[in-house]
């Protein structure tokens, strides 16, 4: 298990809370609407030849909730100040579900920011087909079942599994409530976005989609390759929203070959 | 005392197995809506505010939910506002409007404004958050859900008491022009009261504007202590709470006999009754707890106030919907249910001698001014609705005036809320009689 810590960064008026492990390239990790689910198998694997760089979401508990921020264009705002004041731009970046409509927004803000983009199972865009499934009338558990196509998956059970600690209870309801705060209308995606997606030009740009992926259709897929100039789209079969934790093997492949590009 | 008479107005063409298989009332299918069915209803409920103004209750009282055929109100100001017209001496009491979820405070303002003035001042106009499955209902956003409440609050009241025309611009909400013709009879503003199930921000909030606080047939015990936090609030403001920032709403049903009563009153669980308003994924939508009562449902899941209890949360977290359970099993279930709410006296149900000292024992623990009766659900017919109206008026509500008078429950227009002055340093009055409550196996 490689090394990893927890540290403290001061950007714009946030304290945020960083995780930061392994060694190499920096590569940002924007993590989900569920938060930080902790430092996995994949992250391990990667870590060898890269230097995670992982904010946690103000408002997630950890970082404290920033009142200005009321949307996700500002969030990417936000951590967009944060890799500049870091001085890790251009950055490899890796986001996951509303992390990528984060990532996106960064993007298209700011098309240097990034030396590789890759969005895995991304909200953010309206889908040409389908919805993006809604978390915010379900329980957690609920939606966390919904996030895997085998709730057997043994790394899925380490991570969730057991009865619920009113620890988990209420990091899960602040990550709930902070996605909502700025993502429940428009649901999970912004109209303008793909307009200023098509700015972007010269980022490698990768997509990775579960073929059983229940929360974000193929069709947010679709509308990202058409929206980011050259952008690339792999789909991970038989697994769901959450192919790094349901395959991580071939996961780590994809992203390290994508990443040597 | 203010007697006030209510109903949730039931749609009453529905089977209860389709309330069971939902696991709630909210999102059973509009597909079950029968047009006829609706229309008589919304009439016969009107018809009914009247009957219940002829029988000299003090006010009539009216709430609003969406989508769900627990209740008809999903307007309740076009029922108020027709009420204004032909009722004549009834105050019209709403329990409440929903603000953050309607985002219009200056539509409404101006529509509570028509509707005092058609009245003729008598208006009293409360405010609620919305229930959970408001928010989805209408897509209000519930991280923002407090705040809204409380910027559409402020904004109303100056709506109705600063001059125009002004420009605002809020945090929520945005007006170039604000001057609305139309303004309230009642000077500076309709009385507002406040209808709530427990939440300490709530309690809170009201003891500082020094508006009272109706508790919705809250559990006797939390809701001592709920007076007591409001009263320590209000003491903090420099003012000495009483009766009159009181009130409570308890569900009641009276026939002239005994069996009928408690025959008919198992209409109050039908479908599930309350409990049954909706799933615990549409009662508790992200953000829309504070954080305090989340820790506290993390760390004690049964607590009612939040409406949900540890089985029901896991239940419902599995992903399920409809189910194959056995109905009959959850109607059994149900009535337990029915006698323990009728120990707790969270339910009055008997005829006016059985009924009486219940409501009496409810008036001296909790020391309220205003008084809300709360009619039967389930689909009971005309008449016996009717019927138990008529014996609450007549029978039990002339005897607990006297009660009330007895044991000095000044209301809020014999007394102004806040008026009473609280010395610092001195102990404050207590709001609250505990005494009777070991008697009923209950925590003092």
């Amino acid at each position: 298990m490689a090394n990893w810590t927890e540290q403290k960064a001061h950007i714009a008026e946030a304290e945020l809370t960083l995780i930061k492990g392994g060694a190499g390239k920096p590569l940002l990790m924007l993590h989900d609407e569920l938060g930080f689910p902790g430092w996995v198998k994949w992250n391990d694997e990667l870590a060898a030849e890269h230097a995670f760089v992982i904010p946690l979401q103000p408002g997630f508990g950890k970082t404290p909730r920033l009142g200005w921020v009321r949307s996700f264009r500002d969030l990417a705002g936000l951590y967009s100040m944060a890799v500049r004041e870091m001085g890790l731009d251009p950055v490899d970046v890796i986001a996951f579900s509303a992390g990528g409509f984060i990532a996106a927004e960064m993007v298209a803000a700011d098309p240097k920011i990034f030396d590789h983009l890759i969005l895995v199972g991304p909200m953010g865009l309206k889908p040409e087909k389908g919805e993006i499934w809604d978390i915010f009338p379900v329980t957690i558990r609920t939606h966390l079942r919904r996030t895997v196509a085998d709730p057997g998956t043994a790394e899925f059970g380490n991570i969730y599994g057991g009865e619920m600690t009113p620890e988990q209870f209420e990091a899960f309801e602040d990550a709930r409530a902070e996605s909502a705060r700025i993502g429940w209308e428009p649901y999970m995606h912004n109209p303008s976005l793909p307009y200023l997606l098509r700015g972007v030009k010269n980022v490698p740009t990768l997509l990775i989609r579960g073929s059983e992926d229940q929360i974000v259709p193929a069709g947010c897929i679709a509308t990202y390759t058409k929206a980011i100039d050259g952008a690339k789209a792999v789909e991970m079969a038989n697994v769901g929203h959450r192919p790094e934790i349901e395959n991580s093997v071939e996961f780590v492949k994809i992203v390290q070959d994508f990443l040597k590009e | 005392m203010q007697i006030s008479y209510f109903t949730e107005r039931p749609y009453r063409g529905l089977n209860e197995d389709e309330i069971l298989k939902n696991k709630a009332y909210f999102a059973v299918p509009n597909a079950l809506f029968d047009r006829e069915q609706a229309a008589n209803d919304y009439n016969y409920y009107l018809d009914e505010y009247c009957y219940a103004e002829e029988l000299g209750f003090d006010a009539v009282a009216l709430n609003e939910h969406h989508g769900n055929p627990f209740c008809m109100g999903s307007v309740m100001n076009v029922e108020a506002s027709i009420l204004a017209r032909i009722t004549n001496k009834v105050r019209i009491v709403l329990i409440g409007n929903p603000l953050p979820v309607l985002k219009h405070p200056l539509r409404m303002a101006e529509e509570l404004a028509e509707i005092d003035l058609i009245s003729r001042g008598r208006l009293v106009t409360g405010w609620v958050r919305g229930a959970g499955s408001e928010q989805f209902f209408n897509n209000a956003n519930p991280a923002y859900n407090r705040e809204m409440f409380n910027e559409a609050h402020d904004f109303i009241v100056q709506a109705w008491t600063k001059p125009g025309p002004w420009r605002y611009e809020g945090k929520h909400f945005h007006y170039r022009h604000v001057n609305p013709w139309a303004l309230p009879y009642q000077k500076p503003h309709p009385p507002m009261w406040i209808p709530g199930v427990l939440s300490p921000e709530t309690a809170r909030w009201c003891a500082e504007h020094r508006y009272p606080y109706l508790g919705l047939g809250t559990a006797l015990g939390p809701t001592c202590d709920l007076w007591d936090f409001y009263a320590d609030e209000a003491a903090k403001h420099g003012y000495q709470a009483g009766p009159e920032n009181f009130g409570y709403l308890i569900p009641t049903f009276l026939a002239e006999t005994e069996e009928k009563a408690q025959e008919i009153g198992k209409n109050f669980v039908f479908g599930g009754g309350q409990n049954a308003f909706s799933r615990p994924e549409h009662t508790l939508p992200p953000g829309y707890n504070s954080k305090g009562a989340i820790r506290m449902l993390a760390k004690h899941p049964g607590g009612s106030w939040l409406g949900v209890s540890p089985e029901k949360l896991r239940a419902h977290s599995d992903g399920g919907r409809p189910d194959t359970t056995d109905f009959d099993t959850v109607r059994q279930k149900l009535l337990k249910g029915y006698g323990k709410a009728q120990k707790n006296l969270q339910l009055l149900i008997g005829t006016p001698e059985s009924v009486l000292p219940k409501a009496k024992t409810l008036l001296r623990v909790l020391r309220p001014s205003i008084f809300v009766f709360f009619n039967i659900q389930g689909p009971v017919g005309d008449e016996d609705r009717k019927t138990s109206m008529r014996l609450i008026a007549q029978e039990l509500t002339p005897q607990l005036r006297e009660y009330a008078k007895e044991i000095d429950l000044v209301d809020p227009f014999e007394r102004t809320p806040g008026s009473v002055a609280y010395r610092n340093g001195v102990t404050r009055d207590p709001v609250v009689d505990r005494e009777p409550l070991a008697a009923l196996g209950m925590a003092g």
